[in-house]
């Protein structure tokens, strides 16, 4: 190891020392619960008397289900029940939107509109009947041909802005024609993106059970107030019966956040035989039952001036969904506004095939848009002949093009000129192919990371007691970020008691509410909101404290005081008074406060509160409101690339990433870490195959579908760049749980350039598209 | 999964016996193959043998004298892998032993098990696709399918499956042979190159072992070529992924020429692949790019590629290239 490489895994230590606007690195709450066994994912809740589910799927992409000859499978011992759309009384349609994954509902009709559609449920003693029982299932169909996706014939193309509610303007500014026309440098070029899934490695499930007409299901969820409020309409039964418990997730990346029509059938079938069912889907199922991203199409065009002013910037996009849902990222939402582009013209199309509807993944829009605007800088300057670093720095901007909106912070350069340094960026020699090493081509590639800062409506519980210990109740969701622990010392710091005496209680609609753990703003809102609660408690206290007859506080200013080390002080710093929380509870005559507290980010609608509570979370933020709300990043990479047999590797990455006030530099770390990774998966490996001709997925599961392993991540070095935005929310925090695997891939692609003068445009970049015939 | 009965035999004789001669009963070893195929429904034993017991006795040691190489077929590739005289006198078989699965499978499969490994062909592994390989005369929808990781050598119009081990190109082209028993006719000795079946018109038929014959040991020859050798395998990651690409070689030089060379490929085709024609163009010659690169391309001349997997035929030529300088330049 060279002395280089020590200092940045010294740097990359676990629990980097805070910096400036920095939380300690305090140990996750549930990190021994979960190598221990002890924490319990929803599958795991123990009940007597349980049914297992197993779902029979269809074969076919689009058609109709003429025949189910269950005949075989109920002969099966341990056989309970087979459920099917002739059966399943009482179940409802779903709607696309907020909380729902999809409308296509299974076991409604006997439509399929995808591969791998549920046709059936098995119910059995014992999980090896019940999927015995699924194969002997036989399923006769009347088929179409399917359209499986781009290029394929009987796809329908719609504009996005005519079809969806979320997206209905394109941002544009200027002419962008004119100012291509009149750039002496442009360029011209088209990225793609495949099908990708989540794989969380805990797969999809169902476990619920019923109390007379009470309904509690156990599922992995990024939003249970979502799934309760679906669930009843599926079941057609008052919300207010249901329960929704998921206290631990065992990653989703998004594939969590909508119901998926799997919940109502479960439930509905544990009500038709009166026993607790558990559903625990297949890996090949989880392919085809639940959301993915879907391949996404890009066309971007740029011109700039010989010094690198950019003057225009047009991207067009492409995404596939389903027939019947117009689901679509839209992600020139960002990429029209992230540097101080001259014209900008945007367009987003939605391609509908006969797939199951697509769904958000870890960052949805951003990673695949962004993937194509950063390649095409990195193209850009190679056309400049500019260095890429200096092309963002020339373009780099406070307002955005579109609006001119201000952004509240934007710290990009600092990450540029940080992610240099650590990286060694001065010593690249910038010709392709300069740098071998022997057999070895080597390549360096940057490209900036970026994401907005979302937030929404939430509503928490806080109770402080005279011992010093406090309780957090909110159905936020810990998908395995740290939910937990920064919950836990956002509430320890406001109410001056050590991380240990706060218990965080998540996941459980018996909770107020939070919204979907989606678009990384958990840690905003439920931040924001907990400090609004702990506010609160501080103020009862100190009002009590300051218009006591006696005490040390009596007569004081109540906006003096503080809570630190489990007592009441005055004077901050100066050493003033202080008081043990017992005493200051005993002379008010109580044995604890407890403050319910809602809060709502500026700008969203007044009803959001409402909304929330009936499991429909309204999220703004990003470029939604007056102001920019975004974090920032930049990554460097080096790849090697063998000279003769071309496979890719990537020994060395570093990031560097601002957003906001850092709750917790290890939990922060950890996150920016694991979305490096998947970059680096998303650019190397991840790739869905379909068979065009059934529109069928080929590699449904986790030996063919690749993912990085321990060998293919050398060194990786995560700096978190101090930054402070008091406009964002009141906790100051920007979300970067999705933000580290944006970028990465074409910061990849620029290193692979570097390395070989190939351009590689679709992802993955594989050896298929280095190795010469 | 289906219902099956599970018996256990002490020894590899008594598991002929037990398992007689009918098709539905199937040996088990680590299960690692077997096991997977079963939850898949691909594979309906209704009868398993269990063959672990046997790894106490002859089966499970390894033996290396001066003649060569002894290897039980109940030793498991971990071990295998980690043996200092494997590693030292026959480094090509360490190597693709260690560079195949992961740690935990390598701890649990079985050497005879691991040659009769069955493909990773998708459309063999999902019950709802055509596979004359799985359902004889059913089609084959790998061909005009998505058939990246398929095979270019061997192929028929029945199937273009690839063989996916490591281990078994390493013998190949040490000229091994799999000593057997039967509960009629015997043992035998099969050399590791007859062993495996190209697909022909009965991809369903994968080796020319009878039902109810069991693999006992695999010896493999010593010979002035076997401490110069290696396994390079290209893999879309570094580490638990199938080969695209891989070539097992074993040079003998005097100075730079060649005396003998033993190059067997993997990944690229339906069996364990020897590239005798690539041997023959090598022989006489100095070890050197050029020399290499006409071995390649003898190699690869009757390569059939179907779409998505063309791009094996260039990369495994250049792994073969790379493989034989590697060897070259080694130590021994």
């Amino acid at each position: 190891m060279s002395p280089d490489q020590k200092t940045a895994s010294d740097r990359n230590a676990a629990a980097p020392e805070p910096k400036r606007n920095m939380g300690r690195p305090v140990p996750r709450y549930d990190a021994r619960l979960k190598v221990t066994g002890e924490a319990r994912y929803p599958a795991d809740e123990p009940l007597n008397n349980v049914a297992h589910g197993v779902l029979v799927t269809s074969d076919i992409a689009r058609g109709r289900l003429t025949r189910l000859d269950l005949s075989e499978a109920q002969a099966i011992p341990g056989v309970i029940e087979i459920l099917t759309h002739e059966n399943a009384d009482g179940l409802h349609r779903l709607e696309f939107g907020n909380g729902t994954a999809t409308s296509i509902s299974p076991l409604t009709d006997t439509r399929i509109w995808h591969d791998g559609q549920i046709v059936a449920l098995v119910l059995a003693d014992s999980f090896e009947a019940a999927r015995e029982a699924a194969y002997r299932v036989k399923a006769e169909y009347e088929a179409e041909k399917p359209s499986a996706g781009f290029g394929a014939p009987g796809t329908e193309t719609v504009l996005a802005k005519d079809a969806v509610k979320s997206h209905k303007e394109d941002p544009a500014a200027g002419d962008l024609e004119a100012a291509l026309r009149s750039s002496p440098v442009t360029i011209d070029v088209e990225y793609s993106t495949p099908t990708q899934h989540h794989n969380p490695i805990e797969l999809f499930s169902t476990t619920c059970f019923w109390t007379g007409d009470r309904l509690t299901v156990y599922e992995p969820s990024q939003f249970v107030y979502g799934f309760r409020e679906n669930v009843a309409k599926q079941l057609g039964i008052d919300p207010e019966k249901v329960r929704v418990v998921s206290r631990f997730i065992g990653g989703a990346f998004g594939s969590k956040g909508p119901m998926t029509p799997r919940t109502g059938i479960v439930a509905l079938a544990s009500r038709r035989i009166g026993r607790p069912v558990r559903c625990v889907v297949s890996r090949a199922q989880c392919f085809t039952t639940a959301t993915y991203r879907a391949e996404t199409r890009h066309h971007i065009r740029m011109g700039a001036t010989p010094d690198g002013k950019i003057t225009g910037f047009g991207h067009e996009g492409w995404e596939i969904t389903s027939r019947p849902d117009s689901y679509v990222v839209a992600g020139t939402d960002t990429t029209a506004r992230l540097y101080g582009y001259g014209a900008v013209w945007t367009r987003v199309n939605m391609v509908k095939a006969d797939r199951n509807t697509p769904g958000y993944m870890r960052s949805p829009p951003e990673t695949p848009y962004v993937f194509a605007l950063e390649s095409a800088m990195d193209e850009l300057a190679v056309a400049l002949k500019m260095d890429p670093v200096e092309l963002r720095r020339i373009n780099d901007t406070m307002t955005e093009p579109i609006g001119g909106k201000p952004y509240t912070s934007r710290s990009l350069m600092e990450c540029y000129d940080a992610a240099a340094e650590a990286f060694g960026w001065s010593k690249r020699d910038p010709a392709v192919g300069a740098m071998r090493d022997g057999d070895w081509l080597i390549g360096w590639g940057c490209a900036t990371a970026v994401y907005p800062t979302n937030m929404g409506a939430g509503a928490a519980r806080v109770r402080l007691t005279a011992d010093g210990t406090a309780r957090v109740q909110t159905a936020a969701h810990e998908i395995g970020t740290g939910a937990y622990t920064v919950i836990g010392q956002m509430a320890a710091e406001r109410l001056g008691v050590p991380v240990e005496a706060v218990v965080v209680e998540l996941g459980d609609t018996e909770l107020p509410p939070a919204p979907v753990a989606g678009g990384s703003n958990t840690t905003a809102t439920v931040c924001s909101t907990v400090l609004t609660a702990c506010d609160a408690i501080r103020g009862k206290l100190f009002h009590a404290a300051a218009s006591a007859k006696d005490g040390p506080f009596a007569g004081r200013d109540p906006a003096t005081l503080d809570l630190r080390d489990g007592g009441v002080t005055a004077g901050g710093d100066a050493g003033g008074p202080t008081e043990k929380l017992a005493d200051v509870f005993g002379r008010m005559g109580t044995g604890a406060i407890e403050e319910y507290a809602e809060w709502m980010p500026e700008g969203v609608p007044p009803d959001s509160l409402r909304k929330l509570y009936n499991g429909s979370s309204t999220l703004k933020g990003g470029s939604k409101g007056d102001k920019m709300m975004y974090a920032f990043g930049a990554e460097f990479v080096e790849v090697r690339i063998n000279a003769r047999t071309r496979e890719i590797r990537v020994p060395r990455i570093v990031g560097t990433f601002a957003a906001g006030r850092i709750m917790n530099t290890r939990t922060a770390r950890s996150q920016l870490m694991g979305g490096m990774i998947w970059g680096i998966s998303s650019a190397l490996h991840e790739k869905t195959e379909i068979d065009r001709r059934a529109a069928r997925y080929v590699n449904k599961n986790i030996s063919e579908y690749l993912v990085p392993v321990n060998a293919d991540i050398e060194q990786l070095e995560v700096i978190l760049v101090p930054e402070e935005d008091k406009a964002v929310n009141p906790a100051g925090v920007k979300g970067l749980g999705e933000l580290g695997n944006v970028g990465t891939a074409a910061a990849i692609a620029a290193a692979v350039y570097h390395a070989t003068g190939k351009r590689i445009r679709d992802l993955p970049i594989r050896i298929d598209d280095l190795i010469s015939a | 999964m289906r219902p099956f009965q599970y018996e256990r035999a002490d020894t590899l004789e008594g598991a002929v016996k037990a398992a007689g001669t009918g098709g539905a009963t199937q040996f088990i070893a680590g299960g690692t193959t077997l096991s997977d195929l079963m939850k898949l429904d691909v594979m309906r034993p209704e009868r398993l043998v269990d063959v672990n017991p046997a790894a106490g006795g002859p089966a499970g040691r390894i033996e290396a004298t001066k003649s060569g190489l002894r290897l039980g077929a109940m030793v498991r590739m971990a071990e295998a892998a980690e043996h200092p005289a494997v590693k030292t006198d026959y480094p090509v078989i360490a190597q693709a032993l260690q560079l195949a699965a992961s740690q935990q499978i390598r701890n649990m499969a079985s050497l005879g098990g691991n040659l009769l490994q069955r493909t990773r062909c998708e459309y063999f592994r999902q019950v709802s696709w055509p596979c004359n390989k799985r359902e004889p005369g059913s089609g084959c929808a790998a061909m005009d399918g998505v058939n990246r990781l398929h095979a270019v050598l061997g192929t028929s119009d029945a199937c273009i499956a690839s063989y996916p081990g490591d281990f078994a190109q390493a013998l190949v082209a040490l000229d091994a042979v799999v000593e057997t028993v039967r509960e009629k006719g015997g043992a035998r000795r099969i050399a590791l190159s007859d062993l495996h079946r190209p697909p022909g018109d009965t991809p369903q038929v994968e080796t020319v072992l009878e039902p109810g014959e069991l693999i006992t040991a695999i010896t493999v020859p010593a010979g002035p070529w076997t401490r110069r050798s290696l396994y390079l395998k290209i893999r879309d990651r570094d580490s638990y992924a199938f080969a695209l690409a891989s070539a097992a070689v074993a040079l003998d030089l005097d100075g730079e020429v060649v005396r003998e060379a033993r190059i067997a490929l993997g990944g690229i085709a339906t069996v364990p692949w020897r590239a005798r024609e690539a041997e023959a163009a090598l022989r006489g010659k100095t070890m050197d790019e050029a020399a290499a690169t006409a071995a390649a391309e003898a190699a690869l001349a009757g390569a059939q590629p179907r779409g998505d997997n063309a791009f094996k035929v260039p990369l495994a030529k250049q792994t073969i290239v790379r493989a034989l300088m590697d060897a070259k330049r080694m130590e021994t």
